[in-house]
């Protein structure tokens, strides 16, 4: 009795969490009208996304989107994070506090905020406000786990590594970055998460010139859903396994 | 400037706001020598071990290695290296990358560097562990690594600034020896930095004892055992009791001192300003007494004192009493041959006066 009952929650757990994307995997490969009715197997939904071009435009722009935003701010966080471990300067406190202000606020208000912004400076709306608004939300995640990882690191390392002749940039590369790897690697992928299926953010700051995918999904739920978002929901779902499984292998080969 | 020595340091001065960590510190290391830097902690004997590897600038003074002016030498070229107190092995490198990683530094070719990596962990009594994970090898283990990445690099000088620190007691007795003979088999300048005087005592050729950012005394073990040339050392160099009192007489280089309670005892004088009338300290080491029933060696000096508590450790079994409210210890016989202590027993402790030592109170 006492063995079953951890084990009955747990599987309760893992099915809340894994049967809607089941179904969701599941119906994309349904060869019916309805996403409700079963009508056998069928490859006719991914075939009506690779066919809809807008669709696909705004995978690669998302895509894209998702990229550069998580490269930047995993530079400029990575950055951050060097500079606020390392030195002490005035106004250190107020910098770190402000990052969890960002992160902590409604992301409504930081929407208005950046669309104001943009208007002010007169930035027309697009893949440049785009980019520039999901650094702003990526960023202290990013700074955040590399903190992480350098409030364990032994400052006389690049000592060390200096004493044994290595140059300032040297130590950098083979020292610095293996140790931080992992944080580099999880930041980044907490930001093309993050970036990849915002909506509200990028409701405000995006143009006519440049449709992302989660807003495309959205506007298309007011038309009625097609079942082909299902395929396109199984793709995502399978490129996030494949970076996951890239990522862990990265870690496992830095470790080695 | 050309000498015969690896390292000389010519009044070296390093202030952090109005103290001074390294106050005008004069040094001349031989070749091939173990030379230790021993004090308490805070006495700055850090800062001048970062001064010699390169990590700091002195505000004065010279450091010359091999005749070569270091001043404004950084720390990657200089032909120092550095054991650090916690190792500091990289963690994401396996032993043998470690160890080949000064190497890489200085572009030697890969065969080369597999073949004097392997040489070195079989100098250290590691051979094969190149594949290692740092994080897999047991305290001593790494400890070698760390030497073996420095000693690969046939460094002029390596600097050691209290590796044995994270050791547990057994393996520290066991590392210390070791020590000495990778010393001595490379031949390499070590430059040893310490606050356990067992240590500096086991392993060097020469100690310097620092205080507050000066060395009191830079002499072999053994005369700063014998010829402490400060009560600091004195008391700080192995084991030893401190009387205070006043000095009645100077004869002889002897000098007779009445203690608190009225006892007079005697010592040698072993330093100026010992004067009639003056107050002085008198150090005599646990292992110079003896205890006495009445009959006593001619010229031995002599007090008494109340038993507190034996402590039994084999060879090195002491007794505990006390003089006034100072404890005194004195060892006691291997034999076993010591008469039966009580508590609060009174005891009679002598020495020869030519084992004790004298200095004028409030000296530096």
């Amino acid at each position: 009795m006492s063995r079953w009952l951890p084990r009955t929650y747990l599987t309760l757990i893992y099915l809340l969490l894994y049967v809607p994307i089941l179904v969701l995997v599941v119906f994309s490969f349904n060869d019916s009208r309805t996403g409700y009715e079963w009508g056998g197997l069928s490859l006719r939904w991914y075939e009506a996304l690779f066919n809809n071009r807008a669709m696909v435009q705004a995978m690669w722009n998302s895509l894209w989107l998702a990229l550069s935003a998580a490269t930047v701010s995993t530079i400029i966080g990575a950055l951050t994070a060097l500079a606020l471990h390392r030195y002490r300067f005035r106004g250190k406190k107020v910098l770190n506090g402000m990052l969890f202000i960002v992160m902590m606020s409604p992301e409504i208000v930081l929407a208005i905020s950046l669309l104001a912004l943009f208007l002010l400076v007169g930035l027309q709306l697009g893949y440049v406000s785009l980019l520039l608004a999901h650094v702003t939300f990526c960023l202290p995640f990013v700074v955040i786990t590399v903190m992480a990882r350098l409030s364990g690191f032994d400052e006389r390392l690049p000592e060390a590594a200096r004493d044994l002749g290595a140059s300032d940039f040297t130590m950098t590369r083979t020292v610095l970055i293996p140790v931080i790897m992992p944080a580099l690697l999880a930041g980044w992928l907490l930001g093309f998460t993050l970036s990849l299926d915002d909506v509200v953010v990028s409701t405000f700051v995006s143009g006519p010139s440049y449709e992302i995918l989660p807003l495309r999904i959205y506007s298309m739920v007011r038309v009625g859903l097609k079942p082909e978002v299902n395929a396109l929901g199984t793709l995502l779902l399978v490129f996030s396994l494949v970076m996951l499984m890239l990522s862990q292998w990265i870690l496992l080969r830095s470790k080695r | 400037m050309t000498t015969a020595s690896d390292l000389s340091c010519h009044g070296l001065v390093r202030r952090f706001g109005r103290q001074s960590a390294v106050d005008h510190i004069s040094l001349d290391v031989p070749a091939g020598t173990f030379f230790s830097i021993l004090g308490p902690s805070g006495c700055g004997k850090t800062t001048l071990l970062r001064l010699l590897a390169g990590f700091d600038k002195p505000d004065a003074g010279d450091i010359h290695i091999r005749g070569q002016r270091m001043n404004d030498v950084p720390p990657n070229r200089r032909p120092v290296n550095m054991v650090f107190q916690h190792l500091a092995l990289f963690p994401t490198m396996s032993v043998g990358d470690n160890i080949a990683y000064g190497l890489k530094r200085r572009k030697v070719a890969s065969a080369e560097r597999n073949k004097r990596v392997a040489k070195v962990l079989e100098q250290v009594g590691l051979p094969g562990l190149e594949h290692r994970n740092p994080q897999e090898l047991s305290g001593g283990q790494r400890q070698r690594v760390a030497l073996a990445r420095c000693l690969v690099l046939e460094p002029t000088l390596l600097l050691l600034d209290e590796p044995l620190g994270a050791l547990d007691l057994k393996l520290r007795e066991q590392m210390k020896i070791e020590l000495k003979h990778l010393q001595k088999q490379f031949g390499t300048t070590f430059v040893y930095i310490t606050h356990d005087q067992s240590e500096a005592m086991v392993m060097s050729d020469q100690v310097a004892v620092m205080k507050n950012g000066r060395f009191d005394q830079v002499a072999p073990p053994e005369d700063l055992y014998r010829e402490p040339a400060t009560p600091f050392v004195a008391g700080f160099v192995g084991d030893n009791n401190q009387l205070v009192g006043e000095v009645v007489s100077v004869r002889d280089n002897l000098a007779e001192i009445r203690l608190e309670d009225g006892e007079v005892v005697r010592g040698r004088v072993a330093s100026g300003g010992v004067k009639a009338g003056g107050r002085a300290e008198l150090y005599v080491r646990p292992e110079s007494l003896v205890l006495t029933g009445d009959a006593l060696n001619e010229g031995y000096s002599a007090m008494q004192a109340r038993v507190r508590t034996t402590l039994f450790d084999g060879a090195n079994s002491r007794v505990e009493a006390a003089k006034g409210d100072q404890p005194v210890y004195a060892r006691l016989p291997q034999d076993g041959s010591a008469p039966r202590l009580t508590t609060d027993g009174i005891i009679r402790l002598a020495w020869d006066p030519m084992l004790a030592r004298v200095f004028a109170a409030g000296n530096p």
